[in-house]
């Protein structure tokens, strides 16, 4: 990096630390500050208009006691659960399907795309009315399997959010992939033709196996993602039927600004706050430490 | 400067704008066709292509064609009365608000990160070492946990019901990703360079706006497309921070069409075709910006 420059330039001493006082000011205002707010808020009482009272462990209390805190937490590992593994091997398979160079792909892969242009509200409100039992695909296509009311069916509602969430996202996570591939050096694969390796086996011994570092990456964010997948549950279902898709982030924001108590939020979001931190450390370390030091000393 | 809160970024994925894709002259399947893959390909595009072609198809439809008609089935007779309803429903206004809102945040964020990057990257002190930790630390926590604060301080600086309610956390969430990409980049301009303009005489301020600028602009119009679209279809901070029709901006409109128009579904499904028709201009226009961009951010 900058070691050798000191033996030439004795004056050269870098750019004043002001030029990240803006940023850090901003930053510190408008994260930092509310994150130690959301700790300190998670002792008090207060609607949302009136005083702030100090109010001891009872928001905690509440918080801990409510059955709905565990069905949101049981809610929220079992959509993190799910949409990982609906996720992660669809991507992966189209990151490798589109990184090839056949005409067709690259068309494909155009349209594979469109989903990340839209914002979670335009998915919920698309998949809402593509959901309906009597006006939507179902009755379309004529498939009466489909014509079911999925939105309001409790056993099967989270099912439809995962495959929503998929819809949505896959396409980035394919994007992800598809960089990754394209990283292989070619050679590997000539090497494994010329031993006869079929498709399958250098699949299996090349492509996945070298995108390592890729799947950790990816999966980081689909795991850790999974706690902000706040709107397009809030458009699409509401956390309903009952809680059945009442997630985390959105009981959180129920709880705050429909049921007037944000003592009781705030402890829910520092929930929030410590099992994303302990996840995506958890995740660092199962990527290794060593990969974050290549990655800055590659320059 | 390795941190160990640092999401992972692999190498491979680095942002790299303009890239050419790498031609493979042998890939796999290049020895025969690969059915079962193409099978595959073409099955997910019809997942992805079903529901766009719903929307687009119903939002043409006048309403006694949507309850009777083939839900699947193109109108028989086409008709633009619901893009009308909607453009009529102050549908411009509230694009306005978003574009204000997105160029409000992209601009300063990406103003400040640049600044940040520059100096995490060039400088030596331990405060700047500091300053990078705790943006890297950004990226690992939920930031929307802290709504609850940013309610609260928004409402004390009076600014609820506001735009600018709306840019500044939007800004502050920018950052740490934005820094993170800038740095990566500025990293990769030769330190030569530098060394050469400071014989010269610069000062590190010139060198920022001659220099690192220059050569990193690929990356930050790259982080500004990334930021750009998630300010546009942010959802959350607009729901807690605004509440009248002068300040909504477009993805809270279509849940509010939703509302008001509830039964009306080909004219909230025309909301929701009109709301993404800038974004996919943007599109067919700079694809492999936007793809580059969305590659290089991957966070949240």
């Amino acid at each position: 990096m900058s070691v050798s420059t000191g033996s030439r330039r004795v004056l050269e001493k870098g750019p004043s630390g002001w030029l990240a006082a803006p940023a850090l000011f901003l930053f510190l205002l408008f994260a930092i500050i509310p994150l130690a707010g959301v700790f300190f808020l998670s002792f008090t009482a207060w609607d949302g208009l009136g005083e702030i009272k100090l109010d001891g462990l009872s928001s905690w209390t509440t918080v801990l006691t409510d059955p709905v805190t565990g069905n949101a937490l049981w809610v929220t590992a079992k959509i993190m659960f799910f949409s990982f593994v609906v996720q992660a091997p669809i991507s992966l398979l189209l990151g490798v399907f589109t990184s090839a160079s056949q005409k067709y792909r690259a068309v494909l892969a155009v349209l594979y795309f469109v989903p990340l242009l839209l914002s979670s509200a335009a998915v919920a409100i698309a998949y809402k009315a593509l959901l309906d039992p009597n006006f939507g695909l179902g009755p379309g296509l004529g498939v009466p399997f489909l014509a079911q009311d999925w939105l309001g069916n409790s056993d099967l509602v989270l099912f439809v959010v995962v495959f929503v969430i998929a819809w949505q996202f896959v396409p980035f996570h394919t994007l992800i992939y598809q960089g990754g591939v394209r990283q292989i050096p070619a050679s590997l694969y000539e090497a494994a033709q010329i031993d006869g390796a079929g498709r399958v086996q250098q699949f299996f011994a090349i492509t996945l196996p070298q995108l390592k570092y890729t799947i950790i990456t990816s999966s980081t964010l689909m795991v850790v993602g999974s706690l902000a997948y706040f709107d397009l549950i809030f458009v699409l279902t509401g956390g309903g039927p009952g809680y059945s898709t009442r997630l985390l982030p959105l009981h959180m924001y129920l709880t705050g600004f429909k049921a007037n108590d944000m003592g009781a939020a705030s402890a829910l979001g520092v929930i929030l706050v410590v099992i994303g931190l302990v996840l995506a450390l958890v995740l660092q370390r199962l990527g290794g430490k060593n990969r974050n030091a290549s990655q800055l000393e590659g320059a | 400067m390795a941190s160990t809160t640092q999401l992972p970024v692999p190498p491979a994925t680095r942002v790299a704008p303009n890239r050419k894709p790498v031609q493979r002259s042998k890939g796999p399947g290049r020895s025969r066709p690969n059915f079962l893959g193409g099978l595959g390909g073409w099955l997910w595009l019809a997942i992805i292509i079903v529901p766009i072609y719903y929307v687009v198809v119903t939002s043409l439809k006048n309403q006694a064609g949507f309850f009777t008609s083939n839900p699947m089935m193109p109108p028989t007779e086409p008709t633009l009365d619901n893009y009308k309803l909607v453009l009529e429903n102050d549908f411009a206004m509230y694009f306005a608000n978003s574009l204000v809102v997105t160029v409000g945040s992209v601009v300063p964020a990406l103003l400040v990160s640049f600044m940040a990057a520059y100096a995490i990257v060039r400088g030596k002190s331990r405060f700047l070492g500091w300053t990078n930790r705790l943006f890297l630390l950004g990226l690992a926590i939920p930031l929307h946990a802290t709504i609850i604060p940013i309610y609260w301080m928004i409402t004390k600086a009076h600014l609820y019901d506001t735009l600018l309610a709306l840019m500044l956390p939007s800004i502050a969430f920018a950052i740490p990703i934005s820094v993170l990409i800038l740095s990566n980049f500025m990293r990769d301009v030769p330190n030569e360079l530098f060394e050469s303009m400071r014989l010269d005489g610069c000062s590190d301020w010139a060198m920022m706006w001659r220099l690192a600028l220059p050569l990193t602009k690929p990356a930050v119009i790259t982080v500004g497309i990334y930021n750009a679209l998630h300010v546009w279809n942010g959802f959350l901070f607009p729901l807690i921070l605004t509440q009248s029709p002068s300040t909504r901006v477009l993805p809270l409109s279509l849940w509010t069409f939703q509302g008001e128009f509830s039964v009306n579904i080909p004219a909230v499904l025309a909301s929701v075709v009109l709301a993404t028709l800038p974004l996919l201009v943007i599109y067919v226009v700079a694809r492999r910006q936007l793809i580059s961009g969305l590659t290089a951010g991957f966070s949240k």
